[in-house]
């Protein structure tokens, strides 16, 4: 049989079903634009959102006769990064040159790593559902960035375009791409192990301080591969290999629809075509790019404009000296210091929120780790979702988060106000103390302005009030309510159930 | 005053010395060889570009700064052609191709730069080969350029241009590129100074590349004190190309001015030579050697058994490396563009523009080395051919271990009639036999004349090799070599050049 996929019909197969009947493999490629301050081969300067081509030169802009210089610090960076991920640092390697024409390419050659990267075979560790897994790295390299499309008309992609616009400002910035070996026997877990992996190498590159890692402005990209055999079969599958997948939710969905697909295609008869595939971010559904039969041949050689590589053992040994805590560690030790047990899923849900450092600073200015823990997995994240926003880019501090609980603790502050205290700080106008003055958002404490609402209440509810008398205290919840609903929600619903009890003669 | 073609036909050295003493403005010198190249060009045809006024503004600038006092370089004030293979933001830089007719670059090649910088008055830009690919200037799209010697033969290749302009006495000092002998061949066939600087002596920064592991700019000159002059003003580290070398530049000057050859060790390469080269070639080779001999040079015979591969493993690299180099002209930032009419895709005006913009030669070499680079050819050739070329290198590195330098003739043949090879490639190649071998090991390599072919009174180049960053030894020999036949002759070669008017082109006047 050699039918192809697109030859039979075929139906995803529900994600569950499929992992029961079909063992996954996966494997990443993950590009990193490093934060240099310069671009890789020229002096220009790494801007995001500047005018179009405003950051160029005859070196980026590959113009005849230009030639790249090495930037050192992009070398530092990827060692940095190789170490962390436990590789081996190459002693000598070289440049090549993998060439292909596309028009946002300056000289219709990238220059990148092919057989000599920087760093290979290394690992990282990843933690899924309380149990660690050990993520194999084939390689570590440094290439140069394209420059980046921008097709207007049409589908929006460059056939079908009525016209396209380049800009040269991305082209030549470093990037390293971080290549895992094929990761086997993750089953169900696949697309969290994806998940948690690039999340890992996220909070690694940030760590390290060698990018700023925003996959929203695509300085993280992924491309994401995946195979599916029958369980316990000796030989893994033909694989796909899906494209540009930009965010932790993507890497997840395309592991999972894509093993859908396979398992479905496998069921009709059909067969796996090596190709690469689009992932669609609004369907969270893939679609065949080119196959591989049609791939192109990028004729690598030896790039000729440039020296080899050779990292001094005693710079690498410096750069091994000086790299700061690394995530994994630094996770230890902050739940350690959070002295906090959880479950393993609600650690998980911490961390891939990235929210556990936010937490830990939260409590050191005095929160209790719950209330931390609920502020930001809460309110917090469901503002971040809504903005496609990072947790931690969120205009507020942990100090000003403690500093809302401390306010609720006091009896200050009820969780509605605590909310609109929230809102407050985060449209920017002030510290949440500032917000509670401005906003007028104090719970009322004046005794006796609640103690006339709380009088006009028993009286506009004489039932009520008789059943309390006779002792029904649950019956108070009527009219704590009719007394929050008349100081407009700025009372402290506890001190007025109690103030009810009393003029009721029932504490 | 003096007479116009006095002065074109005074040495780069001489020229200076005048302008330094005041004895001649380099305003003069400007006008004197522009109207040189006006007179002659029409059938020289050394030049794509003149840039009068370009030439006139520096020379100003020379009269002006030793007006004021200030220091002057040693080549301050002196014209120069400069191959169109170079950067230059105010003149076109076509690289003799349609594809980039018209181009104005906006940044100067460190070469360029180095020359304004030393006051060296760039008079234009001159002819070569397409991306200078070919031995002839034949290849250019803009038409070749012609013998001095013999308008009806070429100049050489791919310095052809550059070449045809000094030996025409339209410039005393040319700036060539050198891939596989594009200065030492045009040199050889004109009967001037060719020099390829030990690769990385020189900087690549700004010049259009061809193959980047081979191109080597250097001068042409009619004498070797002038090109050594002119190799110390071009040398040097650049920090933006990093393949050129942090060590200092050889003592070039030093060596032209002590032409001693007693007791250097000289080795006659037995593979470059016999079959296939012109028996006025071996003849005038001969002579040389046995003129270093009586100059007290220790001669012997020395073999390097992987010379033969040098050409067709050159073949493998040059094209390899210029069919990735070439791939971005493609109509998307500059240059030509051809079939943009608003419906096509990016994809067919980058093949159509490539189709109508390149000449054969250039596609001829495109796609033998696409196909060299391709997916399981690639060890077998492009990965073969380095390793010859490793071995060539280790046939130098021996041979050094012998004797101080080693000679060759520059060439197999004299200069051939316009047309002969246009339509033979492989006759087109031989003409680089001798010179490849340098560019395959990146030593330093020079052609200096010793004599015209008795059968077609057409200069024979003699070649000199000499190890790594040891460029000086080149000038040592090649100005013992040029003393002693001067001597003998009793005028410089070029002065017996009669192609074209070369009157004033005496004797008297050229030394």
């Amino acid at each position: 049989m050699t039918q192809t996929d697109a030859a039979v019909t075929s139906h995803p197969v529900p994600f569950e079903e499929a992992v029961a009947r079909y063992d996954p493999v996966i494997g990443l490629e993950t590009h990193v634009e490093l934060s240099t301050a310069a671009k890789m081969f020229c002096g220009c300067p790494t801007v995001f959102g500047a005018d179009p081509n405003s950051a160029v030169c005859p070196v980026c802009l590959g113009l005849p006769g230009s030639l790249p210089v090495i930037n050192k610090a992009a070398i530092e960076y990827t060692i940095r990064i190789g170490l962390a991920l436990n590789c081996s640092i190459a002693t000598w390697c070289r440049f090549a040159r993998k060439n292909y024409f596309y028009p946002d390419m300056p000289k219709n050659y990238q220059i990148s790593q092919y057989d000599e990267p920087l760093c290979t075979d290394g690992w990282l560790d990843v933690e899924v559902g309380g149990t660690t897994v050990r993520v194999g790295i084939e390689r570590v390299h440094l290439e140069e960035d394209t420059g980046k499309s921008m097709h207007v008309g049409g589908s929006g992609r460059i056939h079908g375009a009525e016209y396209s616009l380049v800009d040269y400002n991305r082209a030549g910035i470093p990037l390293v791409e971080v290549v895992t070996k094929p990761i086997p026997g993750t089953g169900a877990l696949a697309p969290d192990v994806a998940r948690a992996y690039v999340a890992e190498l996220r909070d690694l590159m940030r760590a390290l301080d060698v990018s700023d890692v925003r996959m929203e402005q695509g300085s993280l990209r992924c491309d994401v591969n995946t195979s599916i055999a029958p369980t316990g079969s000796a030989q893994w599958g033909t694989r796909t290999e899906t494209k540009n997948v930009n965010s932790l939710r993507s890497v997840e969905r395309a592991v999972r629809t894509e093993i859908e697909r396979q398992a479905g295609v496998l069921d009709a008869g059909g067969r796996i075509i090596q190709e690469t595939r689009h992932f669609n971010e609004s369907t969270g559904t893939t679609t065949s790019g080119r196959s591989k039969e049609e791939a192109q041949d990028y004729r690598y050689l030896p790039e000729p404009d440039l020296v080899p590589v050779a990292p001094p053992p005693e710079w690498v040994a410096q750069i091994r000296a000086d790299l700061p805590e690394l995530p994994a560690a630094h996770r230890v030790r902050v739940w350690q210091q959070l002295s906090w047990n959880v479950l393993p899923a609600d650690k998980d849900a911490i961390i891939n929120a990235g929210a556990l450092d936010l937490i830990a600073e939260t409590v050191a200015a005095g929160a209790s780790p719950e209330q931390a823990r609920n502020w930001w997995l809460g309110e917090l994240s469901r503002r971040a979702n809504a903005k496609g926003a990072e947790l931690s880019s969120l205009p507020i501090s942990p100090e000003q988060v403690a500093r809302i609980c401390g306010l609720v603790d006091s009896g200050d502050l009820n969780n509605k106000l605590a909310r609109q205290v929230l809102d407050g700080v985060l449209a920017g106008e002030g510290s949440p103390d500032e917000v509670v003055a401005a906003r007028g958002l104090a719970v009322v404490t004046d005794a006796g302005v609640l103690t006339a609402a709380v009088d006009d209440a028993i009286a506009a509810n004489p039932d009520i009030a008789a059943k309390i008398r006779a002792g029904k205290t649950a019956a108070a919840g009527a009219l704590v309510g009719a007394v929050m609903k008349a100081t407009g929600g700025q009372a402290d619903a506890a001190s007025v159930r109690e103030l009810i009890l009393a003029r009721l003669g029932q504490s | 005053m003096t007479s116009g073609n006095d002065l074109t036909t005074l040495t780069a050295a001489q020229m200076a010395a005048a302008v330094a003493a005041g004895e001649v403005s380099a305003v003069e010198l400007a006008r004197a060889h522009l109207e040189r190249i006006a007179q002659t060009d029409v059938q020289v045809r050394a030049f794509l570009h003149r840039a009068d006024d370009v030439a006139m503004a520096a020379a100003r600038a020379v009269d002006d700064r030793r007006t004021a006092g200030e220091p002057l370089g040693p080549l301050a004030g002196v014209p120069l052609a400069l191959k169109d293979v170079f950067t230059t933001t105010d003149m076109p830089t076509t690289c003799g191709s349609k594809i980039l007719a018209g181009w104005q670059p906006p940044y100067d090649a460190t070469i360029t730069a180095r020359l304004r910088a030393a006051g060296v008055v760039i008079l234009g830009k001159t002819n070569m080969d397409e991306f200078a690919m070919g031995s002839s200037t034949e290849n250019s799209a803009f038409g070749p350029s012609r013998n001095p010697w013999d308008l009806s033969r070429v100049p050489g290749g791919s310095s052809g241009g550059s070449a045809a302009a000094v030996a025409a006495y339209q410039a005393p000092l040319g700036i060539g590129t050198d891939t596989g002998g594009s200065i030492r061949q045009p040199a050889a066939v004109c009967g001037l100074v060719g020099v390829k600087p030990t690769y990385g002596g020189s900087s690549r920064y700004g010049l259009v590349a061809f193959a980047s592991s081979l191109d080597t700019p250097g001068p042409l000159t009619r004498t070797v004190l002038d090109a050594a002059l002119l190799h110390e003003v071009i040398s040097g580290h650049d920090p933006h190309d990093s393949t050129s070398l942090a060590a200092p530049v050889p003592p070039v000057v030093a060596a032209a001015r002590n032409a001693d050859v007693a007791g250097l060790r000289v080795g006659v390469v037995t593979e470059l030579g016999g079959e296939g080269y012109a028996s006025g070639v071996l003849t005038r080779f001969n002579e040389a050697v046995e003129l270093l001999e009586s100059l007290g040079a220790k001669v012997t015979e020395v073999s390097c058994p992987h010379f033969g591969y040098a050409l067709p493993a050159y073949y493998l690299i040059a094209p390899s490396e210029c069919s990735s180099n070439l791939a971005r002209f493609d109509a998307m930032r500059y240059g030509l563009r051809i079939g943009d009419d608003g419906t096509a895709s990016a994809e067919e005006v980058m093949s159509e523009t490539r189709a109508a913009g390149f000449g054969a030669e250039v596609k001829r070499r495109i796609m033998l080395g696409t196909y060299a680079l391709s997916s399981g050819y690639y060890d077998a050739y492009y990965g073969k051919a380095q390793q010859v070329r490793t071995l060539i290198a280790r046939d130098f590195a021996s041979a050094f271990e012998q004797v101080d330098v080693l000679v060759s003739p520059a060439t197999p043949t004299t200069a051939f009639p316009i047309g002969e090879r246009a339509d033979d490639p492989m006759a087109m190649y031989l003409a680089d036999l001798c010179t490849i071998p340098s560019n395959l090991a990146g030593n330093a390599a020079m052609s200096v004349p010793c004599g015209l072919a008795p059968e077609d009174g057409l200069p024979v180049g003699l070649q000199i090799m000499a190890p790594v960053l040891a460029d000086d030894r080149l000038y040592r020999v090649g100005a013992a070599v040029e003393n002693a036949l001067d001597q003998r002759r009793g005028h410089p070669l070029l002065a017996e050049a009669s192609g074209i008017d070369n009157a004033g082109a005496t004797a008297e006047a050229g030394r």
